[in-house]
This record gives C-alpha cells, sequence and structure tokens, in this order.
C-alpha cells in the first residue's frame, strides 16, 4: 500500500503548501505517490515529477479539472483509491473543499488539520480555535488527511525521479461549473510563506493608513495581512486576513501593528517565531505574547521604523 | 423553495477555552453555550432568503443533547419555520453528522441546504462536503455572496488567493462563511412567537445510522505556551533587538 499526496497548483505551478505535505506524507512511511489534475497542467506535473521521495505522477489533464471542482476531484481520488492507504492534501480551501467529499464517499472519518505524525495513525491537530491541541488515533483503515503546511518544513523542489502515469477517464458531474475568479495580484510575497509578515488592524482607521505598512513591507521583503476587524472594516480584500477562518501564518518576523490581537487573530499567528506588536494599548492581548512590544502611537512609530531600516 | 438549516450548539465565542487537568478533553461544566457563529449566518443567510421570497419553508435541525434545543429555539426566533432535534448526548464525528443529516435531506427533500463551514469547537470543516457527497447534491463551501437565477445558484466562495464563484445546480449544499452576511439580533416579541413553533424530537436510531467515533481522542492539551516577551520603549531598541538579539532582519 501506498500514499497518495494531491498536488495543489494553478495548471502553471506548485503551490508551496504542497512541499510542505509531502513532509508529513513521507512521516507516515509508505511510498508516495502524487496526483495532478488540471488542465494544461504538463508543466505542473514535470515540477512533481522531480520532487524528491515521489515515486510516480499521475496526470489527469482535463478541462473538467482546471478549477479543481470538489464533485470532479473527488470522485477521480476516489476512483484511484484501492491502491492507497492515505490519502493526503494539504489545508487550504481547496484541500478542504475535496478530501471531505473523498472521505464521505469512502465511508472513512478524514482527520483536518494535521499539525504532527505521531504515528501511522496517530496525529495531533488543533481544536477550539488553536486554543488546544487534541492528539487523535483514526480507527478507519484508510487515513485521510489534510496537513496544515506551516507546521512542516517544505520539502526540496528537485532531486527526485518519479514515473509518470496518464489518467485518461474523465469524472465529470456536470453540476458545478466554474464561473469566475478574482485573485489578489502580488507584488510581495505570499502571506502564508513569506518569511516576514506586517499585519494591520482597527487601529489603522482608514484604508490609506495601509500605505504606511506596505512601505515598511516593502522595506523587509514582507508580506502584508491585517486582523479580521481591518478585513471588516473594509480596509483591505478577505484574502490578507490573518486568524483562525483566514490565513494560519508562521513566519520568522510578524509584526503586527494596531492589532488589538483577539484570540481568534492569535490563533492564525502565534506560531511565529519572533512577534513584534506596536499598539498605543499596552493591555491589549497581543502585547502579552509578543516577543517586543513597543506601546507607541503606530502613526509616529512605523513611519520611524520604516525609515530607520 | 425549501431550505435545510444545520446548527450546532457549541462553546459561546467568547469564552476562554481550557483544557481539563487530567487531559481528557476541555472543560466545558458550567460554559457559556451558544450556537456555533458560522451557523448563525447560514440562519441568516435562509431567513433573508425567504424575505426576498426566494425561500418559502426554513427547517432547522440540529444534532446534539437535550440542551440543544435552546439553539434550535433561537433558529426559530429569528425566522425558521420548524425545528428537528436528533437527540443524542454522545459526540458525534463530522461523518456521522453528515449521515444523519443525510438522512433528514432524504425526508425533506430541501433544495438548498445552509451549514456553517466549521464549528469551532472541534473546527473539522467536513461536515458540509460530506453531506454534499453523499446527497450528490451540488457542493459550495465558504460562501461570501448567494445568488439564484432560473434554478442556479451562483456562489461566491473565500478562497485562499481571493474569491471564486461557481454556478450550482440545486438541489445543492451550501457552507458559510463570515462575510455572508451579519445576523440579526433575536427579539423579545419572536422569542415569545417561536415557542409556539414545533420541535420534532428524534434518535439516531430512527435513521439506522452508525455514529460511533471513527477517532479517538487519546488527549487534549493546552497548546505550547510562549515565553514571556519584553517592552521596548523606543524604536531604535526594538531595531537593536530584532537585529542582534532576535537576528530576524
Amino acid at each position: 500500500m501506498r500514499t497518495l499526496v494531491y498536488v495543489e497548483h494553478d495548471n502553471a505551478i506548485i503551490n508551496s503548501a504542497t512541499l510542505n505535505t509531502l513532509t508529513a506524507a513521507q512521516q507516515l512511511g509508505l511510498e508516495i505517490e502524487v496526483l495532478v489534475a488540471g488542465v494544461g497542467c504538463a508543466a505542473v506535473a514535470e515540477a512533481a515529477r522531480v520532487l524528491p521521495g515521489v515515486a510516480k505522477v499521475l496526470v489527469a489533464d482535463h478541462p473538467c479539472y482546471a478549477h479543481h471542482l470538489a464533485e470532479n476531484v473527488a470522485a477521480l481520488i476516489v476512483s484511484l483509491s484501492a491502491d492507497y492507504a492515505n490519502i493526503v492534501a494539504s489545508a487550504s480551501t481547496t484541500g478542504k473543499n475535496v478530501l471531505p467529499r473523498v472521505a464521505a464517499l469512502l465511508d472513512t472519518q478524514a482527520i483536518s488539520d494535521v499539525i504532527a505524525v505521531l504515528s501511522a495513525d496517530t496525529f495531533k491537530r488543533p481544536v477550539y480555535a488553536g486554543n488546544a491541541i487534541a492528539t487523535v488515533r483514526s480507527l478507519d483503515k484508510r487515513k485521510i488527511l489534510t496537513i496544515r503546511a506551516t507546521a512542516f518544513d517544505a520539502v526540496a523542489s528537485t532531486g527526485g525521479e518519479a514515473s509518470v502515469s496518464k489518467i485518461e477517464t474523465v469524472h465529470e458531474a456536470d453540476i458545478s461549473t466554474f464561473v469566475t475568479e478574482s485573485l489578489a495580484v502580488l507584488d510581495r510575497p505570499e502571506l502564508t510563506t513569506a518569511r516576514v509578515v506586517v499585519s494591520g488592524g482597527r487601529g489603522l482607521q482608514k484604508q490609506e493608513n495601509f500605505a504606511l505598512l506596505e512601505k515598511l513591507a516593502d522595506k523587509l521583503g514582507a508580506a502584508l495581512g491585517a486582523s479580521r476587524a481591518a478585513v471588516d472594516a473594509g480596509f483591505v480584500p478577505n484574502d490578507m486576513q490573518v486568524g483562525q477562518t483566514g490565513k494560519i501564518v508562521a513566519p520568522d518576523l510578524y509584526i503586527a501593528v494596531g492589532i488589538s490581537g483577539a484570540i481568534q487573530h492569535l490563533a492564525g499567528m502565534k506560531d511565529s517565531k519572533v512577534i513584534v506588536a506596536i499598539n498605543k494599548d499596552e493591555e491589549a492581548p497581543i502585547m502579552q505574547i509578543a516577543d517586543y512590544a513597543l506601546v507607541a502611537d503606530l502613526f509616529d512609530a512605523v513611519p520611524e521604523l520604516e525609515l530607520k531600516l | 423553495m425549501k431550505a435545510l438549516v444545520a446548527v450546532k450548539r457549541v462553546i459561546d465565542f467568547n469564552v476562554k477555552v481550557r483544557v481539563k487537568a487530567d487531559q481528557s478533553d476541555v472543560d466545558l461544566t458550567n460554559v457559556k453555550m451558544a450556537m456555533n457563529p458560522f451557523c448563525e449566518i447560514a440562519v441568516e443567510e435562509a431567513v433573508r432568503l425567504k424575505e426576498k421570497q426566494v425561500v418559502h419553508e426554513i427547517v432547522v435541525v440540529t444534532i446534539g443533547p437535550k440542551a440543544a434545543q435552546e439553539q434550535l429555539r433561537t433558529a426559530l426566533a429569528l425566522g425558521a419555520d420548524r425545528a428537528i432535534h436528533i437527540e443524542t448526548d454522545e459526540p458525534v464525528q463530522p461523518l456521522g453528522l453528515a449521515k444523519l443529516l443525510q438522512g433528514v435531506v432524504n425526508v425533506e427533500k430541501p433544495e438548498l441546504v445552509l451549514m456553517g463551514k466549521q464549528s469551532i469547537d472541534g473546527d473539522n470543516n467536513q461536515t458540509g462536503q460530506m453531506l454534499s457527497a453523499l446527497t450528490g447534491y451540488a457542493q459550495g463551501t465558504f460562501a461570501s455572496d448567494l445568488v439564484f437565477e432560473d434554478g442556479v445558484l451562483n456562489v461566491t466562495r473565500e478562497i485562499d488567493g481571493g474569491l471564486q464563484t461557481l454556478a450550482l445546480r440545486l438541489p445543492a449544499v451550501v457552507t458559510t462563511d463570515l462575510r455572508l452576511n451579519e445576523p440579526r439580533f433575536v427579539s423579545l416579541p419572536n422569542i415569545m412567537k417561536a415557542k409556539k413553533k414545533t420541535i420534532e424530537v428524534q434518535s439516531p436510531d430512527d435513521y439506522g445510522v452508525d455514529i460511533r467515533p471513527r477517532f479517538e481522542v487519546l488527549k487534549v492539551e493546552a497548546p505550547a505556551a510562549r515565553p514571556a516577551g519584553v517592552r521596548v520603549a523606543t524604536v531604535d531598541e526594538l531595531l537593536d533587538k530584532l537585529k542582534n538579539e532576535a537576528k530576524v532582519i
């Protein structure tokens, strides 16, 4: 028996979370095969072929897989499932959309958001917005797991030599169709993989003031994030939200500016290596968990910091 | 159309969660409980669709202990027409929940199932997807906008990189994300009116579904605490610490 890892991609490049997911998959101990489903995704298949530790790449190239529609991709994975003791994907919005379906169709209870693999059937995962960590043992024959990428190192992007096998059967449910997508255009690092993240909260007061953080982020080569309060207030789009229901980040340096630090926000960033908080309110929860807390007016401190970097 | 809304009783989102000393679970004794916030959004959306006359009947369902009827009463006060309580004191995992809900769907035949994308206790984010798979209903997860047109539901989804819109052929299961709507508060007259609405009590056995757990919880522990940090007085001191102590810039 082997482990199947679902490769996340945009038909051109592999999403880096898949590299972290592969590390978790390796800890399950079985030979790893990966599935690339998409359209015109030959470049992705080639990149997957040289990932370390991958024995085989299965490629399903068809328009119905273009946008990873849950109904189609889940049916495809189920059709391949007989050979696999483990089916694994990253705990992204794609992985979470698809794998529970696969699990239900295979009468298996999936395990979400795995942060540690203790053995082939025992895992750690956060519950209650990360305020508790549960150790769970799966009683199912087959393990179906989504992996929290920030909890595992990434494998290298080259070094492997896998075989490639095409899958010709098409699983098109035809009950949902892709209409449109509006993806943020990034001129700075992606939030979940950036080494440095600068995040703003309600303390920024208005949308225009995020320009201050942009300058700071540019100086640091950092990604920009935000608290739910800043997103709800319309300062920034939802894909910048860091927190339990937004992005989970764990950069080397996280700078929280004008963020009070609600439990839900802390759940999304408290695994950062170094946390800096800049806030007027020294009693704000974020100040209690920060490694370096600066009590200051952000409108003075942020420009000064940017200038002196 | 008929809408089925699934709701869950969970710890109130404002309550600080504590782990039991024996690490068997989190401590829920005498803790304030409430409707899961994502479920509230699902109820609100159903009520708004009824106000727009897209939906003509709202059936709300919960699976849980007797006390979960409080959350059904809340949903009824918000505007649901009737309620189903599948009563069990056992914790039910997502696959079991999805199978029970499949049983309800088979009886009620709703064109739309609305539910939260996850509950804030288990944080599994699975039940809606599983229900969609088991029923063959189209799947629209993490919804931030719904538009109905001629038997087709355009659902805008919050995905990692931004937003994605899918067209779903009804019937469909939709799971709600935070920005779909802002739930209203329950008014006192509606609470009184809701007392007259019916809650039908059933048991998991009525559906012939095996809800035994498929994973064991071996241990629940508090996350590793971060060591206490320091206050820095100036931007210069902060920069010095980041360069020379933390060595991150």
